[in-house]
């Protein structure tokens, strides 16, 4: 084991030697909910079904996912409230952590996600139009359970600095926001992670945008999930690895059944990433 | 039949406790129970909890939970969890608090200037996701689960404890620190079993059949 500093405790060895490593990078697989349903589309068209969200829940925690993440991107508010029985049967077979995001607009609707079993819940537009509304269910229920999620789009053109916006609705509206920025500012007022989604290469599976991932990374001081753009798996390597990401996120790699969570793993192990196996 | 209470005092997410709970221990009778006398009652005792530690302590004042809480802290199998763990100590440098005080020692915010990898690589705070569970004691409730297996963590702030025995656990990030602590017949941990998959149920259904003795000869 490593010969370092330990606090409180001078005294204490392992009882059988072993090698001592630290923190595992996540896997991530994320559930796009609609009407009951996990879906996954392109640039937010040509839905496409991906069945059962319970189902698929148990399948990833038995691949040994790290955590799961689902966005209700349920349109119609008639069935907004079937999320809640989603995460309610989830939540009472899968016992690793669960984050919910879509449509939260009041610290209301975080409380209703953490009592139907949510530990973490995604705040994505309504961070943009109310930033309180972080500030204020951070100090609520604590940072930890606050994700802010950010769209963000390349604005620069070529031979111009990089820049990024926040979008919101879907990725349809430019709210001017610089990304980076807006990262620091939502770590400011509370957010616990961010969970960053690149408008231009979601759904694109070309992999992550990494530049956009490594700029975000290394300005917060709080753990950021790369999304958008995973095709295959030297993706995930790279979104960790060249990206910085602290965990990272993908869905139709995993839904269609071209890789396990665990194969994931096992090659992120093979290129040093450390994982939970 | 036995039960165990889940102390709600309105901290978090008690579903999830409850719910990992019934999964592994399906004939005990699981209350989630703000009621001092229900806590008093039961045959263990589960304090969770996630959130801040100043809004924890005047919610446990609130609901009158002090006093039982300090008592069955003393008398029956008791796991705190979290926050949990954290509120049982002396004192928090979270909204600079004073804790129960059941055990000694008292809680830091990790250095976030020194959050630092051996390759320099900077290290978030909070500290969240998956890191290895050291065990420094053999207890009861590490059995079946192997030394260094990982659990799931999310925490800024972390137990100094103020007597090295107190120890069961450590993990690092980047120095040692306690990530489970036990005394007589409390167990306490840093980490949440209910969401650390199979190592984690494995620990509370060990704690579903403790007799509260800190020995496995017990």
């Amino acid at each position: 084991m490593r010969g370092e500093e330990r606090r409180g405790f001078p005294h204490s060895s392992p009882l059988t030697p072993h090698q001592i490593m630290g923190l595992a990078k996540r896997i991530i697989p994320c559930l796009d909910v609609t009407d009951g349903r996990v879906v996954k589309g392109v640039n937010f068209v040509a839905l496409r079904d991906a069945g059962d969200p319970v189902e698929i829940a148990r399948r990833y925690d038995e691949q040994g996912a790290d955590e799961l993440t689902f966005l209700d991107i349920t349109a119609s508010s008639d069935n907004r409230g079937l999320i809640l029985h989603i995460i309610e049967e989830v939540a009472a077979q899968v016992f690793i952590p669960l984050t919910v995001g879509g449509g939260v607009r009041a610290v209301d609707d975080v409380r209703r996600l953490l009592n139907a079993g949510a530990d973490k819940v995604g705040i994505n537009t309504a961070a943009v139009s109310n930033p309180q509304l972080v500030a204020d269910a951070s100090s609520r229920f604590g940072s930890q359970c606050i994700v802010v999620a950010i769209d963000a789009k390349q604005v620069s053109v070529a031979g111009e600095p990089l820049c990024w916006h926040v979008f919101t609705h879907g990725g349809r509206k430019d709210t001017g926001l610089d990304a980076v920025a807006w990262a620091k500012n939502m770590e400011q007022r509370g957010a616990g992670e961010i969970l960053l989604t690149s408008m231009d290469r979601d759904g694109t599976k070309i992999g992550f945008n990494l530049d956009l991932t490594r700029a975000v990374a290394d300005a917060v001081g709080i753990p950021v999930i790369a999304s958008g753009g995973v095709g295959n798996l030297d993706h995930l390597v790279d979104g960790v690895l060249k990206g910085h990401a602290d965990a990272v996120l993908a869905a139709s790699i995993f839904h269609y059944g071209e890789y396990s969570v665990e194969q994931a793993k096992r090659y992120m192990a093979q290129h040093g990433i450390e994982v939970r196996l | 039949m036995s039960s165990i209470a889940v102390v709600d005092y309105g901290m978090g997410n008690l579903r999830s406790v409850a719910k990992a709970l019934e999964h592994v221990a399906p004939d005990a009778r699981i209350v989630v129970t703000s009621d001092a006398s229900e806590i008093a009652q039961a045959d263990r005792v589960v304090f969770p909890g996630v959130g801040a530690m100043p809004e924890c302590m005047r919610e446990l004042e609130v609901r009158g939970l002090r006093q039982v809480l300090v008592e069955v802290a003393q008398t029956k199998p008791f796991l705190g969890i979290c926050l949990g763990m954290q509120a049982l100590f002396e004192f928090s440098e979270e909204g600079n608090v004073a804790g129960l005080g059941v055990l000694p020692g008292k809680v830091r915010l990790f250095p976030i200037e020194a959050m630092h990898d051996t390759q320099g690589q900077r290290l978030k705070v909070p500290h969240i996701g998956w890191n290895e569970v050291h065990q420094a004691v053999s207890h009861p409730l590490w059995n079946g689960i192997t030394n260094g297996a990982r659990f799931y963590f999310v925490h800024s702030y972390y137990v100094e404890a103020g007597n090295p025995e107190l120890v069961a656990a450590f993990t690092h990030y980047p120095f040692a620190f306690a990530c489970a602590v036990a005394r007589n017949n409390i167990f306490a941990v840093q980490f949440h079993p209910e969401k650390s998959q199979a190592a984690g149920l494995k620990l509370l259904a060990n704690f579903a059949e403790w007799n509260g003795m800190a020995s496995n000869l017990g």
